[in-house]
């Protein structure tokens, strides 16, 4: 049952992620039909994707929580299976649920992981120490973690992540259920990972996230990859803003996104409302407004928004992502 | 290329296992304690059978040739610990869920580090419940008539049989995926054994049919022993049968909690 790597780790210049045919069932449910991607050592990839997409699953592969049923993985050279220990004393997993003991402190937390990922007692003291103050927690170290706010507890997770310094790291939407402040300050952290070197998969449900940090993007849907790109190729196939258009009635905006359709925008129609992406800007909001005066019925209401993970959706397969999540989000919008 | 400073030193599979069971029985001890409510339900609750028993149902118990204060202990002591592995599996479970256990398969840590700490951390607890359960029975007039050395010894007996059922208790909290549910399967199985063992009352007060069945089970053969060794008596044959049982249970309970562990990864 014991396995251990105990031989020499490569160093961070070495550790890129690859990932090959990876599938997974849980029993009948498929959570993984077939994933393959690579990530360059030092670099951040961003594994999007709805609720039950199998972000969740990819990740816990990769850091040896759960065997493939097909497919291999390597990180840092080592294969995820066969080289199960290896790839342990590579990788930290920080997981959206803030693995760490309520009971006991920060202090306590860190010292633990620290000792447990071979650091020594000393070292692990050290090692906590030196991350409370980097995390912002050192005038809570102390205290037990059940007295800790959602944002300190992440913070400590991904601390406790780090360690034994790895040189990849995972982490499960991290900023999950957290406050805009919060879930700033765990990006200004990534930042600061991936300029030391670290390499970073992260899942995250949200665009803006993936944009904010990745340098690529992997998008999954159902359990396969539907698409690969930097965050910019993206936003250039699917446009920068949406802007949404509220017309009286069907005609009416039937007869608006036949207007707009001529002067070589996109509309998309859903009952009195369209949607039309575009690159972004205030040209392009009077560019769509100037095409409708004089031909079509004026809108009743414009609005103009960040492209969702609906959007990306439906501009790279032309339909919503199929998750239990998307059919519920598309139920709740009909009733 | 720089080598990343993982490894302190190289250490023996046995030295990282032993020294991962440490720092994992610290963190279960540490939740224990600062649970109040486990801590009570583990020492409060026997010394509440132990009133009960003695003031209460007592009087009315008369077991042949000997007080019934001292018949009573030795059986409190093994309901101590076989209700305080409840929370084993309990624990055990809560963690599975909380995602602390995902985060110890992804360390470099001894893998089964994480049931022997449990483990470990469990016999400790049970010492501390079995000499709090001593001074409260010593109190209400318990007497070990065979000297310190009888008294030491039975409850050594306690310790290694709650340590092989310690293992059960394992196994359960990994079979069942929360709190709750550990809780629900734990009591039934535990309530059955301990009262249609000898624990209270002598089997020869029970119809046959739960005669025969609290004759053959683990905890009147950890109380037959028990008592042999604190009374006096012939006690070798008591003994090895209740080592008998304890040596089984491990066997089998270390190898289901094993299974289970590994299964959760795939």
């Amino acid at each position: 049952m014991d396995e251990y790597y105990q031989g020499e780790v490569p160093g961070v210049s070495d550790a890129g992620i690859e990932v090959s045919g990876l599938a997974k069932a849980y029993g009948k449910v498929v959570a993984l039909e077939s994933v393959s991607f690579t990530v360059a050592a030092g670099t951040v990839c961003g594994l999007l994707g709805p609720n039950g997409s199998g972000k969740t699953t990819t990740v816990s592969i990769l850091s040896t929580a759960l065997r493939p049923d097909e497919g291999s993985a390597r990180v840092c050279g080592f294969d995820v299976v066969a080289d199960a220990a290896a790839v342990r004393s590579v990788v930290g997993l920080a997981g959206q649920f803030a693995a760490v003991d309520a009971n006991l402190s920060g202090r306590e937390n860190l010292a633990l992981i620290g000792r447990l990922s071979r650091l020594g007692r000393r070292s692990a003291r050290e090692r906590a120490g030196e991350l409370l103050e980097g995390f912002g927690l050192t005038e809570a170290a102390d205290r037990l973690v059940r007295t800790y706010s959602g944002g300190m507890r992440r913070r400590l997770d991904v601390a406790a992540a780090l360690a034994h310094r790895p040189p990849v790291l995972f982490m499960d939407e991290p900023t999950a259920g957290l406050d805009p402040e919060s879930r700033f300050a765990l990006w200004e952290i990534l930042r600061q990972l991936v300029a030391g070197g670290t390499t970073v998969l992260l899942t995250t449900q949200y665009l803006e996230e993936a944009d904010a940090l990745a340098d690529q993007v992997v998008i999954i849907d159902a359990g396969r990859v539907v698409e690969v790109g930097t965050p910019t190729a993206l936003k250039a196939r699917v446009g920068a803003v949406v802007f949404s258009l509220g017309f009286t009635d069907d005609d009416a905006a039937a007869q608006a996104a036949g207007v707009l359709a001529g002067a070589g925008h996109r509309p998309e129609r859903d009952g009195t409302a369209l949607r039309v992406r575009a690159a972004g800007g205030s040209a392009a909001l009077v560019g769509v407004l100037r095409a409708l005066e004089g031909s079509a019925p004026e809108p009743t209401s414009v609005g103009v928004r960040e492209p969702s993970l609906d959007d990306v959706f439906l501009a790279l397969t032309g339909k919503a992502p199929v998750t239990p999540a998307g059919r519920d989000e598309r139920k709740r919008g009909a009733a | 290329m720089s080598t990343i400073p993982i490894t302190a030193g190289r250490q023996s599979r046995l030295a990282m296992a032993v020294a991962d069971t440490v720092s994992v029985a610290g963190r279960n001890l540490a939740n224990l304690w600062r649970t109040p409510q486990a801590l009570i339900f583990a020492t409060i609750q026997p010394v509440m059978f132990v009133l009960l028993f003695r003031y209460a149902f007592g009087g009315a118990i008369h077991v042949p040739g000997v007080a019934y204060v001292d018949y009573l202990m030795p059986g409190i002591f093994a309901q101590s610990v076989a209700f305080g592995g409840i929370g084993t599996a309990v624990g055990l479970s809560a963690d599975m869920a909380s995602g602390i256990f995902t985060r110890f398969r992804t360390l470099p840590m001894s893998r089964v580090a994480v049931l022997t700490g449990r483990t470990a951390a469990d016999l400790v607890r049970n010492l501390v419940v079995v000499a709090v359960m001593t001074g409260v029975g010593y109190a209400v007039g318990f007497r070990a008539h065979t000297g310190a050395a009888g008294l030491l010894g039975a409850l050594g007996l306690v310790a290694v049989f709650a340590y092989a059922a310690s293992w059960g208790f394992v196994a359960l909290g990994l079979a069942v995926s929360d709190p709750e549910a550990a809780q629900g399967a734990g009591v039934p199985v535990v309530f059955v054994l301990v009262f249609s063992s000898a624990a209270f009352v002598p089997l020869s007060t029970m119809p046959g049919w739960l005669q025969a069945f609290g004759a053959h089970q683990p905890v009147t053969a950890l109380v037959d022993a028990e008592r042999a060794l604190i009374a006096g008596g012939p006690a070798a044959g008591h003994v090895l049968a209740c080592l008998a049982w304890s040596a089984g249970m491990l066997v089998v309970f270390a190898g289901l909690a094993t299974r289970a562990y590994r299964r959760i990864s795939r």
